[in-house]
């Protein structure tokens, strides 16, 4: 692939979005939407985490908007945000090309690697919440960490055969540094030279400030305490429902009772900003939500295995 | 002789683990080629982040053919045992030689071993090699079960000698050996054919790839340095740092930029560290200022615009970095002026140890700690209680919380400027040293105080726990803070019956416990109905009687048989630690037993001093004699105590003495007692060995022409009583009976 010249960089920030997409499409990804549920990170989109298991091949890039509560910043922080984008590719099992693979998207998007210094600084990748690890990099452009790059070696305490190739891109850093701005706020979203031009401040200002104050000062703990028990319930009561259907037919669920174990992953990161977590206590959370992505990711395995 | 040549290629290998693969690689390929039955001259291996490579120069071309010859069972042994033969030699009962031997004729195998190739032998080892190359953590990629630090994507093996280079016949899975490589990733990525060591080092050379490590760490140094020359700074030193960035590049291209001004201002110890931790930058101090001022980032590859579109980057990256570093400071600074309230607030909050409490209840035990420690390091106690309180305060900052290594830095910043007095900022820095057996202690009276009262408290709450240190597990540094307080106790000459001060902590953290257990007990009446719950508290409450820290062990009640053994067991692993630390000195073990065997034996600093003092004395030729004579009046003592049945312990008369030798020793016996008391009162021990040393002629003397054991029971027991009184006089030096030799 040739590299773009200065001129050929991307305007705004939704050409950034769109050339990774083409990128990846014609590199032979299932161009996918985001999954439809708050997540803290493109991992746990169900195309990631239970795709990484089991025999079957994937290949997937999709972005997923990511809530991170605690990293609200009311809009003021030039680099931090409550709600932010990742750019997620999965492909399994990996191909042995996949660093080249990835270099070139950087190259679509106007960082030439013999321009900007690229390197593959190591960084093991662990998961907590998903019981999952792998080993790779931060991937470095002039000092800057714009993604992460993992082999995925388990997930849900199940080895991974054949192992995934996973790629992270942080949408807004990554976006901000290659246009060449100071504040994300300031960033154009949609062509700057458009009608109707819109900056990312436009666009999510008032969602920062709004969101920043309920997550810190008015979302209400005890309801989030009790959804946490539900939604913990809920995934238990799913995967302990018998295997087959009223009519006989055999459907586990694995995919129904994951949505439980992400929604009780994002309820613990609101409870967490919100402050009513001790140190103690944290542990003991993070072990409750690993419990329950370990016994989806079972279901899931097995079912995977049944299907083989 | 042909030379060998080999590379694994691979994905990008962690920059602290190539030294070690490199070394792990030239080992278990050399020792298994030796092994194998092949000789060779000399080898050298390399890594970049993209290759292991390793050099074997004068290879035997083959191993030589070996001949063995094995004794089996007599001819007319069981039938198995003759099986077991040929199972073990590979052999069949046609090919065994049977020869007559004096016993009966009996088996031979004679196992023939034909020479081997080089190459063949080569395609093996390395083989095993990668199979089991013991990196500290592997993966797996792809559809592959191979296991190898990161995906490795080819293999170069080649043997080399005058005819050419030819390739090792190797397939590890999918990897079939070859002798091609590439050139630095972006600058020269295209495949390469090479023919030998040197060619090999050539072409990469010329593909943008320094092979050795160390060149690449030289280059960054002196360039780095010339940079900083031609603007007048000078780069700070740091070896890891170096060592880490030549292990991230293949093509070190050092960059150099100046940190903008209104960073300036941050303490240089948050530049730096924000700087190396973040990005892996080298600071550069201007020597006018003293102010780290710029920075140098390695590049990995000479950019056609000279590296400005890097630098640019780093430098916007640098700024956004510091901008959060600066965040951090203004918000601490805002929270430290205040009084720092909220951060010991929030220490109550934060898990210390599952059974010693918050750090709020470590930080109330170890003020209360130095405190009682302060006379006797020569700190005012109260200055040494607020600086016990303030000293761990900056845990809880967003500075420390960002960078942990700069805790008590920070503490020592935010205690300036919440105006507490420069010994209290001070302790905050200092009272975490020594951090290391060479790392320096300090001597500020409150900082030790700190210091002291820190590692103490560490140390008896983790006994009092039976949490003690065993074989090489010492998950909380025990070892480290017993010689902490060891060397803080020297260095400060401070005077502590540590015996006592350790049954008095012991009474802290138990008390402590046992309070919160209360609580604990409290807080789960609640789903109790109010009768049983009102009942079940005053029971818990009656048994709430808080430890009186001044009466230490009494408050334990049944725990005091308990605290008291606890305390000697802390006061023995400090004494083991004292004789590891006084042997490096010099001191031998003997000599630190025979000090220790005396009461008062918790006072390390009177125990050094005596044992420094009996050491010196030990190497002059009297101290040598004088410990013979010494020891020479125990035995006869002891022999005649345990014949006689009785203590010889009287006063001998001098009017008994018959020969002048006796009565020598009567007078040297009056003048060395009072000058020994004298100097032990004043606790001037090199005084008490020279009048010890003193009785060493008098005591040689009176061996040699006395007959102690005479026939004369009045004299017999004269003499003998006397010889107590030698006894008694090394007693209050030493107990020269643990001496050796």
């Amino acid at each position: 692939m040739t590299s773009p010249g200065r001129e050929d960089r991307p305007r705004c920030f939704q050409d950034v979005i769109l050339r990774l997409q083409a990128h990846w499409a014609a590199s032979g990804c299932a161009i996918l939407q985001p999954y439809d549920m708050e997540v803290g990170a493109g991992t746990f989109h169900p195309a990631t985490t239970l795709r990484s298991l089991g025999p079957r091949h994937w290949a997937a890039a999709y972005v997923q908007p990511s809530r991170r509560p605690t990293d609200g910043r009311y809009g003021e922080n030039p680099n931090r945000l409550q709600h932010y984008y990742q750019y997620q590719v999965i492909i399994k099992p990996s191909p042995p090309d996949l660093q080249e693979l990835y270099l070139d998207s950087l190259r679509a998007i106007g960082l030439d690697p013999l321009r900007h210094d690229i390197r593959f600084v190591e960084d093991d990748w662990e998961s907590p919440t998903l019981g999952a690890w792998g080993l790779g990099w931060e991937v470095w452009c002039d000092g800057m960490e714009v993604s992460q790059f993992t082999y995925f070696q388990q997930v849900g305490g199940h080895d991974c055969h054949p192992v995934s190739g996973e790629l992270t891109y942080g949408l807004e850093r990554l976006a901000m540094y290659v246009l060449g701005v100071e504040h994300v706020m300031d960033m154009p979203f949609n062509d700057p030279d458009a009608p109707i031009p819109l900056t990312y401040g436009d666009v999510f200002r008032d969602a920062e400030r709004q969101y920043s104050r309920w997550n810190f000062e008015v979302a209400d703990t005890d309801m989030l305490l009790q959804h946490f028990r539900d939604a913990e319930a809920e995934c238990a009561r799913i995967l302990a429902a018998p295997l087959e259907d009223a009519a006989g037919r055999a459907i586990p669920m694995p995919l129904p009772a994951y949505d439980q174990a992400i929604k009780a992953s994002h309820l613990f990161n609101l409870l967490d900003a919100r402050g009513v977590i001790s140190v103690t206590e944290r542990q003991a959370y993070i072990g409750r939500v690993r419990a329950l992505t370990k016994a989806c990711a079972d279901a899931w395995v097995a079912a995977e295995g049944a299907a083989a | 002789m042909p030379d060998l040549l080999i590379e694994l290629f691979s994905e990008e290998i962690p920059a602290r683990m190539q030294a070690r693969a490199a070394a792990d690689l030239k080992r278990l390929v050399t020792d298994g080629l030796v092994e194998a039955g092949l000789t060779y001259a000399s080898a050298g291996a390399f890594a970049t982040p993209r290759r292991l490579a390793l050099a074997v120069e004068g290879l035997s071309a083959a191993s030589k053919a070996q001949r063995e010859e094995r004794k089996g069972p007599r001819t007319d042994a069981p039938a198995q045992a003759i099986e077991g033969f040929l199972r073990s030699t590979g052999l069949t009962l046609e090919q065994l030689e049977r020869r007559a031997e004096k016993k009966g004729e009996a088996f031979f195998a004679v196992i023939e071993r034909p020479g081997r190739p080089a190459a063949e032998i080569v395609a093996e080892v390395l083989d095993e090699v990668i199979r089991d190359f013991p990196w500290p953590k592997s993966m797996r990629w792809g559809g592959g079960s191979l296991r190898w630090v990161r995906p490795l994507h080819s293999i170069l093996c080649i043997l080399t000698d005058e005819a050419g280079a030819e390739v090792v016949p190797l397939t590890v899975e999918h990897l079939v050996a070859g002798d091609t490589t590439r050139g630095h990733r972006f600058m020269a990525p295209d495949a390469l054919r090479v023919t030998s060591f040197d060619d090999y080092a050539a072409k990469l050379r010329a593909a943008k790839v320094m092979l050795d490590a160390a060149e690449r760490a030289e280059a960054i140094r002196n360039e780095a340095a010339q940079m900083a020359f031609a603007r007048g700074w000078e780069i700070v030193a740091d070896d890891g740092l170096l060592a880490e960035v030549a292990g991230l590049l293949e093509w070190p291209v050092p960059l150099m930029g100046a940190i903008e001004a209104r960073f300036l201002d941050l303490p240089p110890e948050v530049l730096r560290t924000s700087m190396k931790e973040h990005q892996k930058f080298f600071s550069a101090r201007n020597p006018k200022t003293g102010r780290i001022e710029g920075f140098v980032t390695v590049a990995n590859i000479e950019a056609a615009d000279g590296g400005e579109a890097i630098l640019a980057g780093n430098r916007r990256v640098l700024a956004a970095r510091l901008s959060d570093a600066a965040f951090f400071w203004e918000n601490d600074l805002r929270e430290a002026k205040a009084g720092m309230g909220a951060w010991a607030e929030a220490q109550k909050h934060v898990t210390f140890h599952a059974k010693l409490g918050s750090e709020a209840d470590r930080i109330e035990r170890i003020a209360t700690l130095a405190r009682e420690l302060a006379p006797a390091v020569g700190a005012d106690p109260d200055e040494a209680g607020q600086a016990a309180r303030v000293a761990k305060l900056d845990l809880r900052s967003g500075m420390v919380g960002e960078f942990p290594e700069l805790q008590g830095v920070m503490g020592r910043y935010y205690a300036q400027a919440a105006g507490l007095p420069e010994a209290v900022a001070d302790a905050a820095r200092d009272h975490y040293a020594p951090r290391g057996p060479e790392e320096p202690v300090p001597t500020a009276p409150v900082s030790v105080a700190v210091a002291l009262a820190d590692k103490l408290d560490t140390l008896t709450g983790f006994w009092w726990f039976d949490e003690k240190p065993t074989g090489s597990k010492d998950p909380f540094a025990l070892r480290r803070a017993a010689l902490g307080v060891i060397r803080l106790v020297l260095s400060s000459g401070s005077r502590l019956p540590l015996k006592r001060v350790i049954v008095s902590q012991l009474g802290s953290v138990f008390g402590q416990a046992q309070m919160r257990g209360f609580d604990a007990q409290l807080s789960q009446l609640d789903p109790l109905p109010e009768d049983l719950a009102e009942e079940a508290r005053l029971r818990i409450e009656g048994r709430m009687v808080p430890v009186d820290p001044d009466s230490g062990i009494q408050g334990l009640g049944r725990e005091e048989m308990r605290g008291e053994a606890v305390a000697n067991d802390l006061l023995a692993f400090l004494h083991d630690r004292l004789k590891v630390h006084l042997r490096e000195q010099g001191i031998r073990h003997d000599v630190i037993d025979a000090v220790l065997a005396l009461p008062g034996n918790d006072d390390l600093v009177a125990v050094v001093a005596r044992a420094t003092a009996l050491s010196d004395m030990l190497k002059t030729p009297d101290g040598e004699n004088l410990v013979q004579g010494l020891r020479r009046a125990e035995n006869i003592l002891v022999q005649a105590e345990e014949k006689d049945g009785v203590e010889y312990s009287f006063g001998p008369e001098p009017k008994l003495a018959q020969t002048d030798e006796e009565r020598a020793l009567f007078a040297a016996l009056d003048a060395a007692e009072p000058a020994i008391a004298r100097a032990i009162k004043a606790e001037d021990f090199p005084a008490a060995m020279s009048a010890i040393a003193a009785l060493r002629a008098p005591i040689d003397a009176f061996f040699e022409a006395v007959q102690v054991n005479t026939d004369n029971q009045v004299v017999r027991r004269n003499r003998l009583n006397l010889l107590h009184r030698i006894r008694a006089a090394g007693q209050g030096i030493a107990d020269f009976s643990r001496l050796e030799g």
